[in-house]
């Protein structure tokens, strides 16, 4: 099939950036949305051009790297699936595709479709962790774990820190990202003793680093790619309100 | 320069512990005053960044990637093993240390794998401490499940995301470092050459891969954990950017490389649907526990499936090649990876191949489906469910168990698994090989070491499944943190490593001179036209199967492509800014230097091994032969010159513990 990609580009982080147009053309509907761009980047280059610069890595959805506004949505049109493990088969002859990075403040350009997102890892670093050096812990099968407690905490803890949370919120908040980092401590034994001086300090980072607030309007959540709940932004504010009354 | 291993004396089962008795110690005080140079932060990487920065020194991490979280450590699925016999099924280290030699077809060394086994029950006690959800049973202990070919249960998992979740533990431990500032964190830096002061490691050359910077960066000591080099294949389960450059630079500084030739295949990954192919995507190992492996028995169906005229579901049980349980009757389908790459060659070389490349097996759950349609029935007391009921219960136990393989399945081939049978092909997955290292997992370079599934040491010609990630936090949790206070003792007086020597400068103008080469080559055609090219040769010649005319062949041919690719190949953009591909130029230069080094291996082991098949040694069944007479070594390579042959060193591999058999599975 022959679609037509309007593509943004953008120097760097300092220069403004335009749509310009390309043609991709002979697509299969097997190949991936980035092996569709891979085509389109050999043809430019062989015309002598720069290519389309975007984030990859792994191609096959867990290492969040990748990243793309499709058509005005995060990780194109499918739910639950990420840019790199989209198809073409998704999309129909003729189409016209527009491709954008995600945009967010928090987020400044790169270049074309990448961006900054060492936002989240500065947030990580402010509590992200349970403070524990290696060695000093314990029998594993010391500590128990409900199952049920085991199985949330796990289902929050398969966020790939992809940013399209960020990127499909109309405030650019971060609250799903944070809430699911909270929640997979909050829930779990390991992460009792740092509780609540966790929970404030990553809400104190992600305000610094310029996230907007949440206005429960639940965009992040039927974006996400790895399908983390709303309930973890409902955990997150249970947590943090109830360090502030601790005093925390 | 002879190799030494420097194996401690003493019996097996201690001596790793009379070596932690008398390793020497360098003092709190002292250690601030030490700086450590680690590049790739995945499994090996991160929790030996976070360890080393716990116990004082000042550590400088690098990585390609946006987030050290991204490392490809990230996409193990499967497992961790462990020997903690949680599951009272008769597990021990020695166990553990018996199934990793042997499952390495006895071409690992004895003392580093016993090492490995020992150290094995702490890393899942840190994990666990660090909030590591594992998966748990329902009184609140950890599960356990078994893999690949073992007969116990000592695979630690979470869900099909154990290297996620373990990888984020030690990205976790590694940003409570980095908060302390213990840890400076390098993003999207790539490393461009080792620098050498004295004949020591002293430092890199990084390039900022935003700006493209060319940053000088010292240290007293520099560990590689930049993982493996199966992109050398251009097709593998690997993510994108993973390269063997960090690696390779070493190696061309002094670093001698271990067995590159041992290459994993992993039977179970989605077939190549075409030219446009940039990746492969591996389906757990798991799935080979219910379905079960068929071609066509009958040439003209084969034919017809491949024109599209027939499809998998139209060919009568009759006519059905279930090929591993034919040839292998008591393991059947679950034979370990090797064995199992190797039959699905054999029947799609022989013309029984499926999909329109003729390079893919049936995995059909089908039988699966109705089995447990049957036990649902029968728990239910249905005793008169009609077939199409029997396949929808079947179908909803199949879906809990597989369900998110099943998906993965459908989102990229868009055919529906639960209705036809799946495709399937083996995979460039994993290598054994990777730089020589002795017991301190130092390189032949003083004060460069070599961890995770960089280095060559602890599985032999054939890993078995759920053991990368165990080796690589062995090596950064606990086995890096003691060793490398042997070397480090006698550094505590050398003060900060200055970047201003004349070493550095050389190793920077070498970097620069390289870049500004492929900026300004006026080339034709594009990195990957040439990285494609490589990987077929590869494939073809240096595969699952290899002979000495093939690689003979071969090993000419990359010489010729590695002068075409001099000459003619074309890198857009500017230095100074964001490159990808000036990154990729980079990275296939070094690919094409050890794809060569990679057949030169495999010629010069005149025997069958693990995942090292070569058609000439095989039994009259066609079972891989080993020559533990002549092949019992490790095999060391010595970097000689661009254009000159690299010389060979062996380690002669002494086992004392364990009796070397044939491996069989029939
Ligand atoms: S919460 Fe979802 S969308 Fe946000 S970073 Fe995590 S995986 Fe991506
Ligand atoms: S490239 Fe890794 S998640 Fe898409």
């Amino acid at each position: 099939m022959n679609l037509t990609l309007k593509v943004w580009r953008q120097k760097n982080s300092k220069e403004k950036g335009q749509f310009e147009s390309y043609p991709a053309k002979d697509i299969s509907p097997d190949m991936s949305f980035l092996e569709m761009l891979d085509v389109v980047n050999e043809q430019i280059i062989e015309n002598g051009k720069e290519p389309i610069a975007f984030d990859h890595d792994c191609r096959e959805g867990i290492c969040g790297m990748c990243s793309l506004h499709i058509n005005g949505r995060a990780h194109g049109p499918l739910h639950g699936v990420t840019t790199c493990q989209l198809h073409m088969r998704s999309f129909s002859d003729g189409e016209e595709v527009t491709i954008e990075p995600w945009r967010a403040n928090a987020f400044p350009v790169v270049k074309d479709l990448a961006v900054d997102r060492s936002a989240f890892d500065r947030i990580q670093h402010a509590g992200g962790y349970v403070s524990v050096n290696t060695g000093a812990a314990r029998d594993a099968n010391e500590i128990l774990v409900p199952k049920q407690d085991a199985d949330e905490a796990f289902s929050a803890a398969t966020c790939i820190g992809c940013g399209a949370c960020v990127a499909a919120c109309k405030n650019s908040s971060a609250m799903l990202f944070v809430g699911a980092k909270v929640s997979q401590y909050a829930l779990l034994p390991q992460g009792q003793p740092e509780r609540e001086r966790r929970v404030v300090a990553m809400v104190n980072q992600m305000d610094a680093e310029g996230f907007g607030a949440c206005t429960n309007t639940g965009a992040c959540a039927a974006e996400c790619p790895k399908e983390i709940p709303l309930s973890v932004i409902a955990r997150l504010n249970r947590e943090f309100l109830r360090a502030s009354l601790i005093g925390k | 320069m002879t190799l030494n291993s420097k194996i401690p004396a003493g019996p097996l089962a201690t001596k790793w512990t009379d070596y932690k008795d008398h390793v020497r110690l360098v003092n709190p005080a002292n250690k601030r005053n030490i700086d450590v140079i680690i590049v790739g932060t995945g499994l090996a990487g991160a929790s030996a960044a976070a360890t080393l920065a716990e116990l004082g020194y000042n550590v400088k991490a690098f990585c390609f990637q946006d987030s050290p979280r991204r490392a490809h450590s990230i996409a193990a699925q499967g497992g961790i093993n462990a020997a903690k016999n949680y599951k009272n099924d008769g597990d021990s280290v020695f166990r553990l240390f018996y199934d990793t030699i042997k499952g390495g077809d006895y071409r690992a060394r004895e003392a580093n794998v016993h090492r490995l086994a020992e150290v094995s029950a702490s890393i899942i006690d840190q994990c666990v401490a660090q909030g590591v959800p594992f998966a748990r049973e329902y009184g609140g202990l950890l599960d356990n499940r078994s893999f690949g070919g073992v007969q116990v249960q000592r695979t630690f998992y979470a869900a099909g995301q154990t290297g996620q979740q373990l990888l984020l533990g030690a990205y976790s431990a590694l940003n409570r470092q980095i908060s302390l500032g213990k840890v400076k964190m390098y993003n999207r830096h790539e490393m461009m050459d080792v620098v050498q002061v004295n004949g020591k490691a002293r430092g890199i050359i990084a390039r900022n891969l935003i700006t493209g910077e060319i940053e000088r960066h010292s240290g007293h000591a520099v560990l590689l954990a930049s993982g493996g080099y199966g992109n050398v294949f251009f097709l593998s389960t690997n993510a994108m950017g993973s390269n063997v450059t960090a690696a390779w630079k070493a190696h061309k500084k002094g670093a001698y490389f271990g067995n590159p030739c041992f290459t994993q295949i992993h039977p179970t990954c989605i077939p190549v649907s075409g030219d446009h192919q940039s990746k492969l995507t591996l389906m757990s190992e798991s799935l080979r526990n219910d379905g079960r492996i068929w071609v066509p028995a009958k040439m003209e169906d084969a034919e017809a499936i491949r024109q599209g005229q027939k499809r998998g579901n139209d060919i009568p049980e009759a006519d059905r090649d279930y090929y591993l349980e034919r040839r292998y009757p008591s393991f059947g389908n679950l034979v370990p990876r090797d064995v199992a790459s190797r039959a699905a060659k054999e029947r799609c070389d022989a013309g029984f191949g499926v999909n329109n490349t003729g390079q893919a097996v049936f995995l059909d759950y089908a039988s699966a489906i109705m089995r447990y349609g049957k036990i649902e029935a029968n728990r239910l007391n249905m005793s008169d469910a009609t077939d199409a009921k029997i396949r929808e219960m079947g179908k909803a136990v199949v879906k809990e168990k597989y369900g998110n393989l099943f998906d993965m399945y459908m989102q990229i081939t868009g055919d529906n698994p639960y209705e036809t049978p799946m495709k399937i092909y083996p995979a460039v997955h994993y290598t054994m090989g990777g730089l020589w290292v002795d017991y301190n997992l130092m390189t032949t370079i003083e004060g460069c070491y070599a961890l995770g599934e960089a280095n060559f040491s602890d599985h032999g010609a054939n890993r078995l499944g759920a053991s990368a990630l165990m080796q690589g936090l062995a090596d950064g949790y606990f086995v890096i943190p003691y060793t490398i206070g042997e070397y480090l003792a006698d550094d505590i007086r050398t003060g900060a490593i200055s970047t201003d020597s004349a070493e550095f400068a050389e190793a920077e103008n070498a970097v620069r001179e390289r870049l500004n080469f492929f900026i300004s080559n006026n080339g034709s055609k594009s990195v990957d036209h040439f990285h494609r090219r490589l990987g077929k040769i590869m494939w073809d010649k240096c595969g699952m199967a290899r002979n000495a005319e093939g690689l003979a062949q071969a090993i000419t041919e990359i010489q010729a492509l590695r002068k075409e690719f001099w000459k003619d190949v074309k890198v857009p953009g500017d230095q100074n800014e964001f490159n990808p591909e000036l990154e990729k130029a980079g990275r296939v230069a070094d690919f094409l230097e050890l794809g060569e080094l990679m057949c030169r291996d495999a010629l010069n082991r005149n025997e069958s091994c693990g995942g090292h098949f070569r058609e000439e040694y095989q039994t009259e069944e066609g079972e891989a032969l080993r020559d533990d007479a002549n092949f019992a070594y490790v095999a060391a390579w010595e970097f000689k010159g661009e254009d000159a042959e690299p010389t060979l060193h062996k380690e002669e591999l002494v086992f004392e513990n364990v009796k070397l058999t044939q491996r069989s599975y029939k």
